[in-house]
């Protein structure tokens, strides 16, 4: 008897043991394979737990394949397997079961959202994968769904990191999850002051919730709770009337109600022509409907109104408060440090892409005026068609671009040509008309205003209204991103280093060829200039063509981030003209500063208003209007005889 | 103070423009006669509008070199201040008749708040910003027709005149104040509806004649206006304050030299032209129903100083007749009545060409005819001497 209750013990424990024991991975899948075949986000977790917990060495091949869409079930035995190249592979052995054939079985496809929860758990195993996009693709997703379980699965594989720019991002993902979900304070704490300075979107996206408040009420102030501010009804923007409405939605207090309520409790209750006892007639006047409702709260038919002392009363009994969230006041305070020099740091940052922003405005507005300056200098001539000369430059460059197909030849072919061609654009419109009108700069104005409408009518017809493209070559696009915050597009760079070619060119032509001596000579003083032997004549034409092929290679240049219309031209067009009478006249260095202070002025305007371009540009003029007054000619205005106007 | 003489031309400007206006009233659809159709009535006013802010224009730059290229911003004024009263009254009388169905009668402040939705609502609003304080008493706005106008170029031309700005500098410096203005307008804050501007404006408020009616009367209205001014102008410019502001025109310095405190009489100019604009938007825009920031745009008031120019500056006809010549066939022209010329190898379309037709003209006449049309009328009469 003993021998057989101890064979029976023996083999309970030798069967116990059978079932203490692990099983299979095909047994753990086909425990769970309904729930797998029909997987749906909300059901699939106690599947998915099963199989990480097993820690069987095949796991990670099976999720895998899951993840792929490479498990098929078989329909008669409910058994699953994964398929490869047309080959049945054994979840347990991974190893050749022969080819398959595809009736029988039913493709397993999980979709987004059990994909999503299979990363999640393929993140252990795929944090220290050979692999570098493999560990990337880990940390995205370990973003992507956060979760305390990752912490020490990270830790350890910080460890195990070689690669200098994941081991960065994993200390920050460790960081982030740290102060989140830390077992102690310390070490919260200690997260918090390691991210410290980082510009990144995330440590400002992590250290703000750390931050949120609750605005509640109590009878008096507790002591425990981590208070952030305490609120004083009737100061800082926090009224009786808000502090009342807190303790109504908190069932302490009986509402008020509003005057669309009133309203509608009157309508509710008219009674034979009249409501409370007063006609319907005389209900226009407010006093008068609040008579009447008082009337209807004293019969019980509508809740009473509450005075105002009662509302102060009954406010002054509670004490009000924004609470933290976060429990620990040590917490909240390095949190508000932290962020407090992260912002101090992003506006600093926001300063210097702004300054940036500045220089550039201030480039484009350069290019566009020299033109301008030039001619008003040497002529005395304002141009009025000088935004169409821009537009032509812009059109040429489009219609070279259209010809020659490879963008960077068309845009290195596309300058010269647009210089010729509103070079001689400028030589033309000189001889015609502007020679006629010499010493009438009012006609001059008014007649190259016509000239003005006709070419824009006349680029209306052939090019249409739509606007054209002028697309930048390949190594132009993107931007140069200093940081997180600042950056600035590579086009805006060539701009401004355009602009100071054509600076270094102009003073170059100015103080070094005859030509240059010739157009100073003739702006200082044009008579005693003739008189020297100099042809003013062909100075002006000269000159203005100068000025116009300028004007073109800047259209090509403006053309290249904005678009090309026939009305483009008056984009610009204002903006010159206050560079040069806000620069001063006749001197290169004048537009120079001209354009820094209108680009400068219009960029420091729109910080104050962001996004706000049109309030700007209104500010801008207005303000330029008052800078005349103190200097009427311009920043650096002509000194001496020849400069009465 | 010698008396004041009517001087001949304008005498014989006036007889003629009220035979005009006679024989069009009788021609008109209002009136009975059917031959002229109501919406041609309508640009027929339009017209003399057009050309009362041109003679104001003459007066600034034909007669005081003044080259103003932003007046057209006081007249687009005129008509915000005027429109602002239009659709306040009109909205107030639809809001007014609509809540009187409630079931309740509604409060004055109920009112207002509908009025605010229904005007504002289509920026997102629904109060009423502070400038329409006035904006339901008529005669406030009338004043404001012409206040505010003449306040801003009095403001404007302080600042611009005292520091001697003169020349292609304050033309370019009236260009950008336009274009500030214009920028101003066309942001949603700024009170007057963004660039939906002011709708509905041909519909008169307690007034139940119909649109044949309202048209002549805004005909009358313009003709007498642009009558009056013609003879406020040959007043202005008959007598010595007259020839003080010729003599600014040709030589700026010499009369300063004289004693004369020249900002003080370019000032008043600028002033005084500036709310005749004024008067002149505000009996164009309800005959155009609505005005918008894209009306005041700098080209607009280019445009001014092109009809002065073709029309003859330095005369106050002449003005008038560049002002009608130049918008009706521009209207003529872009509203695709004109025949289409075939040239051959293709065909002109004057809806696409007539701008280039204009700057070309334009350019023409400042390079040939400095004199403009009006010069045509000096042959005439050296002739007859």
């Amino acid at each position: 008897m003993r021998v057989l209750a101890a064979a029976l013990f023996a083999c309970w424990v030798i069967c116990s043991e059978a079932t203490l024991r692990a099983q299979s991975l095909s047994e753990i899948v086909s425990t769970h394979s309904q729930a797998i075949a029909k997987s749906s986000r909300k059901t699939i977790q106690p599947a998915i737990d099963a199989l990480v917990a097993s820690k069987l060495p095949n796991v990670e091949f099976m999720l895998v394949q899951w993840r792929a869409k490479a498990l098929w079930l078989n329909k008669s035995t409910n058994a699953i397997i994964a398929v490869q190249d047309k080959r049945m592979i054994d979840l347990d052995t991974q190893s050749d079961l022969g080819p398959f054939e595809k009736a029988g079985f039913k493709q397993i496809k999980p979709n987004s959202g059990v994909r999503n929860l299979i990363s999640g758990a393929l993140v252990a195993f795929q944090l220290n994968a050979p692999d570098i996009a493999m560990r990337k693709a880990a940390l995205a997703s370990i973003r992507r769904n956060e979760d305390p379980a990752y912490l020490p699965l990270l830790e350890q594989s910080l460890e195990l990191e070689t690669d200098p720019a994941l081991v960065a991002e994993k200390q920050q993902l460790v960081h982030l999850l740290t102060l989140k979900y830390g077992q102690s304070v310390e070490v919260r704490l200690t997260a918090i002051a390691a991210i410290g300075g980082s510009l990144d979107v995330e440590v400002r996206g992590a250290l703000n919730p750390l931050l949120a408040t609750r605005r509640t009420y109590a009878t008096a102030l507790p002591d425990d709770a981590n208070i952030a501010k305490v609120l004083v009804p009737g100061q800082n923007g926090f009224s009786t009337q808000k502090a009342y409405q807190l303790l109504v939605a908190g069932g302490e207090a009986a509402a008020q109600p509003s005057l669309e309520q009133i309203k509608q409790a009157l309508i509710d209750n008219i009674d034979g022509g009249r409501i409370g006892g007063v006609p319907i007639a005389q209900l226009d006047d407010p006093a008068a409907r609040m008579k009447a409702y008082g009337a209807l709260a004293q019969a019980g038919l509508v809740p009473a109104q509450i005075s105002q002392s009662a509302i102060d009363a009954t406010v002054s009994n509670f004490s009000f408060f924004d609470q933290y969230l976060e429990p620990d006041p040590q917490i909240t305070a390095a949190a508000q440090a932290a962020l407090k020099a992260i912002s101090y740091r992003v506006s600093l940052s926001n300063m210097i892409d702004i300054l940036l922003d500045a220089i550039s405005l201030a480039s484009i507005y350069f290019l566009a005026a020299i033109g301008l300056a030039i001619t008003f200098g040497v002529m005395g001539v304002i141009n009025m068609a000088h935004g169409e000369f821009i537009m032509m430059g812009a059109y040429t460059g489009y219609v070279l671009q259209q010809i020659v197909p490879d963008e960077t030849l068309s845009i290195l072919l596309a300058v010269p040509t647009a210089f010729a061609v509103t070079f001689c654009a400028g030589v033309v419109m000189e001889r015609l008309v502007i020679r006629w009108l010499y010493n009438r700069p009012l006609e001059t104005l008014l007649a190259t205003f016509g000239i003005s409408i006709a070419l824009q009518q006349m680029a209306k017809n052939i090019f249409g209204t739509q606007a054209r493209p002028l697309t930048s070559p390949d190594w132009l696009g993107g931007a140069w991103m200093i940081n997180d915050v600042v950056s600035i597009s590579f086009i805006r760079i060539a701009i401004f280093v355009l602009a100071l070619i054509f600076l270094a060119l102009f003073l170059f032509i100015m103080k070094r060829t005859r030509l240059g001596l010739e157009t100073r000579a003739v702006t200082q003083n044009s008579q005693m200039a003739a008189l020297m032997g100099i042809n003013p004549d062909r100075v002006n034409m000269l000159t203005f063509g100068l000025g116009s092929g300028i004007a073109g290679i800047a259209g090509v240049a403006i053309g290249l981030y904005a678009k090309v219309t026939s009305e483009m031209g008056n984009d610009y067009i204002v903006q010159s003209f206050m560079t040069v009478v806000v620069g001063g006249v006749g001197n290169i260095w004048g537009s120079l500063a001209g354009a820094a202070m209108v680009g400068f002025l219009q960029k420091g305007i729109e910080w104050f208003n962001p996004s706000n371009t049109l309030a700007a540009q209104t500010y801008m003029i207005l303000f330029i209007i008052i800078f005349i007054q103190f200097r009427p000619r311009g920043i650096i205005a002509l000194k001496g005889r020849a400069a009465g106007d | 103070m010698t008396s004041f003489k009517i001087p001949p031309s304008a005498l014989i400007f006036l007889s003629g423009l009220a035979i005009f206006t006679i024989i069009v009233s009788v021609l008109s659809e209002g009136m009975g006669g059917g031959v002229i159709s109501t919406s041609f009535i309508k640009t027929i006013g339009k017209t003399l509008c057009l050309c009362l802010a041109a003679i104001a224009m003459d007066l600034v730059w034909g007669y005081c070199g003044i080259l103003s290229l932003g007046h057209f911003a006081f007249f687009g004024l005129g008509g915000y201040m005027i429109g602002m009263w239009l659709m306040y009254a009109r909205t107030e009388t639809i809001v007014a008749t609509s809540m009187a169905q409630a079931e309740i009668p509604p409060t004055p402040q109920e009112v207002i708040e509908g009025v605010g939705t229904q005007i504002f609502g289509v920026v997102g609003s629904s109060e009423f910003p502070m400038i329409w304080a006035v904006a339901d008493s008529l005669f406030l706005q009338l004043i404001l027709v012409v206040a505010l106008p003449g306040a801003l170029a009095f403001l404007f031309g302080w600042l611009a005149f005292r520091s001697r700005v003169t020349g292609v500098y304050l033309s370019i410096l009236t260009q950008a104040f336009t274009l500030a203005l214009s920028l101003y307008l066309f942001q949603n804050e700024s009170g007057l509806r963004g660039n939906n501007g002011l709708s509905g404006l041909q519909n008169l408020p307690y007034v139940s004649a119909g649109q044949d009616q309202v048209a002549l009367w805004f005909l009358w209205g313009s003709a007498a206006a642009l009558g009056g001014g013609y003879l406020l102008i040959s007043f202005i410019v008959g007598g010595k304050f007259g020839s003080v502001i010729r003599a600014i025109r040709d030589n700026e310095a010499r009369v300063r030299f004289l004693g004369y405190q020249v900002e003080h009489y370019k000032l008043a100019i600028f002033t005084v032209t500036a709310c005749i604009a004024g008067i002149a938007g505000a009996l164009y825009y309800p005959q155009a129903g609505i005005v918008n920031p894209a009306e005041m745009a700098p080209i607009a008031s280019i445009y001014l100083a092109v009809w002065v120019a073709i029309g003859g500056r330095g005369r106050i006809y002449g003005a008038v007749i560049g002002a009608a010549f130049v918008s009706l066939l521009s209207t003529w022209f872009t509203g695709g009545q004109a025949p289409d010329l075939s040239l051959g190898f293709g065909v002109i379309k004057w809806v696409d060409w007539w701008q280039v037709l204009l700057g070309v003209s334009f350019v023409l006449v400042t390079l040939f005819a400095p004199k403009g049309i009006g010069g045509l009328f000096d042959l005439n009469f050296m002739k007859r001497r």
